[in-house]
């Protein structure tokens, strides 16, 4: 997980854009990022699949985990972790907050 | 029972997830894993495609680095086959003639090309692609403006014409059947796979009958039935693979077309399992012996063997699935090869998304997703349940597939 010391807050998505129990992709500073709502938190990670070149955006929310569409790769949406084949690489996560209708997230550099 | 030595014989894909799986499931006996490649474990599915277009790397296609093995325990053999086994002895014989005792053996020996059995079939000039140096060697030959004659418009041969197209080489598809991906597609979804190929370049000949490739000294001339005659630089062959059952025949197991296991990866010898592209396996879902030809497969048979070799008691049970990526397509199958009698439209071919759902005898028994990866979830758990759905609410996407799988 990213420390989030460092970097700006910077604004993504509306938060109505983000349906519960869904995901969202967008990008912002050359990032892809994808955006959960689970039980009404919202948590970011990296929306490209380590294993292959796929959006996880694109995938499906499986309880706290993200499939990724291509190969089934399998992501905690909290920590990244990856679960197993062919997974052998985690996903980062960036710090999340709702600043009144703005999906805020801190990204380094 | 953790205490036992564990052979397995074959270090590609099914061998490398078997070695990780046996280790995951917590067997604490020694694990030999051999291979005659000299690379460790890797996905085959980017020979065709990223590493073949140069945008990929040799170790990106690793299951793990070399390394990985050591730390977790894992005797790893590179350039070392396994070329006999003696079942009563419990002893395999290896390729450098030395021999290892086992208490069981995970057979994942893998396929290998079908050659084309014609004049020249064989000749310098000729491609097969299965393996990183077969990939490597087709790939400098690629280049800008190069001639390329694929023989074979199955999944790989599309695969190869569509990467070759993409380093900008010239490409003429020579295909037996009248159709491509005649062995598992419908008419439909080969005609929307074949145009897409024509608007990229792909010049594609169906019904065309090779009977040699006559070598030039400095090119190839890939002869016809019809008398043609197609002059290129290079040829590559993809009309399949045939499963490597050598070496299980040499411990006299059951063999039909594949090692023939069941759906526990259970050869006909107790101490004997396999897994992956080498076997004909029972599928409980399917309710039939199938051999297939996929990652799915090799890495999640492979997985599901090795848990039950680690005293687990889950059978392998799943649709069998599959992708290729050829241009902009993404395309997704579920289900395994076999008949229907109704194709259901969810989508049309000229929004170039599109799922198709094929049905037997009112059951959905197969489904097909074009550039449209979100569906395909739904799709495997509506093929695998097996019941009759409702063609009309299959074809409007304003029902949610989620809702049909209830």
């Amino acid at each position: 997980m990213s420390d989030g010391q460092t970097g700006d807050w910077v604004t993504v998505a509306q938060r109505s854009a983000l349906k519960p129990g869904d995901v969202l992709g967008v990008q912002v500073k050359d990032k892809e990022i994808a955006l959960y709502d689970l039980d009404g938190t919202v948590y970011a990670t990296e929306n490209t699949c380590t294993h292959a070149y796929a959006y996880l955006s694109d995938g499906w929310v499986d309880g706290d985990v993200i499939e990724c569409p291509l190969h089934g790769g399998r992501f905690e949406i909290k920590t990244g972790k990856g679960l197993g084949p062919p997974i052998d690489c985690d996903i980062k996560t960036f710090p999340v907050r709702v600043e009144g209708e703005n999906i805020q997230i801190k990204i380094e550099g | 029972m953790s205490e036992r030595h564990i052979v397995i014989a074959g270090a590609g894909h099914a061998g490398g997830r078997a070695a990780e799986a046996l280790r995951a499931a917590g067997h604490k006996g020694k694990i030999t894993l051999l291979g005659k490649e000299r690379h460790p474990p890797y996905e085959r599915p980017p020979l065709s495609k990223e590493l073949l277009a140069g945008t990929g790397t040799v170790e990106k296609t690793y299951l793990r680095p070399l390394a990985w093995y050591a730390e977790a325990g894992i005797d790893l053999r590179l350039g070392v086959e396994v070329r006999e086994i003696d079942p009563r002895a419990q002893r395999v014989r290896l390729g450098d003639a030395s021999e290892l005792p086992y208490d069981a053996v995970m057979l994942t020996t893998g396929a290998r090309p079908r050659i084309l059995p014609v004049a020249g079939g064989e000749g310098p000039r000729v491609f097969y692609l299965r393996d990183i140096e077969d990939c490597l060697g087709l790939r400098e030959r690629l280049v800008p403006d190069a001639r390329l004659a694929v023989v074979g418009a199955g999944f790989i041969g599309l695969e190869i014409a569509a990467t070759a197209r993409k380093r900008g080489a010239a490409v003429t598809v020579l295909e037996l059947a009248p159709q491509v991906l005649a062995r598992v597609a419908p008419p439909q979804i080969a005609a929307y796979v074949a145009d897409l190929h024509q608007r990229h370049g792909v010049e594609i000949r169906t019904g065309a009958i090779v009977t040699g490739i006559e070598d030039t000294g400095s090119g190839v001339v890939v002869r016809t039935a019809s008398g043609e005659g197609i002059a290129a630089d290079i040829a590559a062959v993809g009309i399949g693979v045939q499963p490597n059952v050598e070496l299980a025949a040499s411990a006299g197991i059951t063999i039909d077309d594949g090692i023939k296991v069941d759906e526990f990866g259970r050869s006909s010898d107790a101490a004997i399992y396999a897994a992956g592209d080498a076997t004909r396996h029972f599928n409980p879902l399917c309710k039939r012996w199938i051999r297939l030809e996929a990652w799915q497969n090799a890495q999640n048979q492979a997985i599901a063997v090795a848990k039950v070799m680690a005293g687990g008691s889950e059978p392998f049970a799943e649709v069998p699935w599959f992708w290729t990526d050829q241009f902009d397509m993404n395309l997704q199958t579920a289900g395994p090869p076999g008949p229907w009698d109704k194709l259901v439209w969810r989508g049309e071919p000229a929004e170039r998304a599109f799922t198709v759902f094929h049905l037997f005898e009112g059951r959905p028994v197969a489904a097909t997703t074009v550039n449209n990866v979100r569906d395909m979830r739904f799709a495997r758990m509506i093929v695998g349940r097996g019941q009759p759905v409702d063609p009309a609410a299959l074809a409007d996407k304003s029902v949610k597939l989620q809702d049909l799988c209830r």
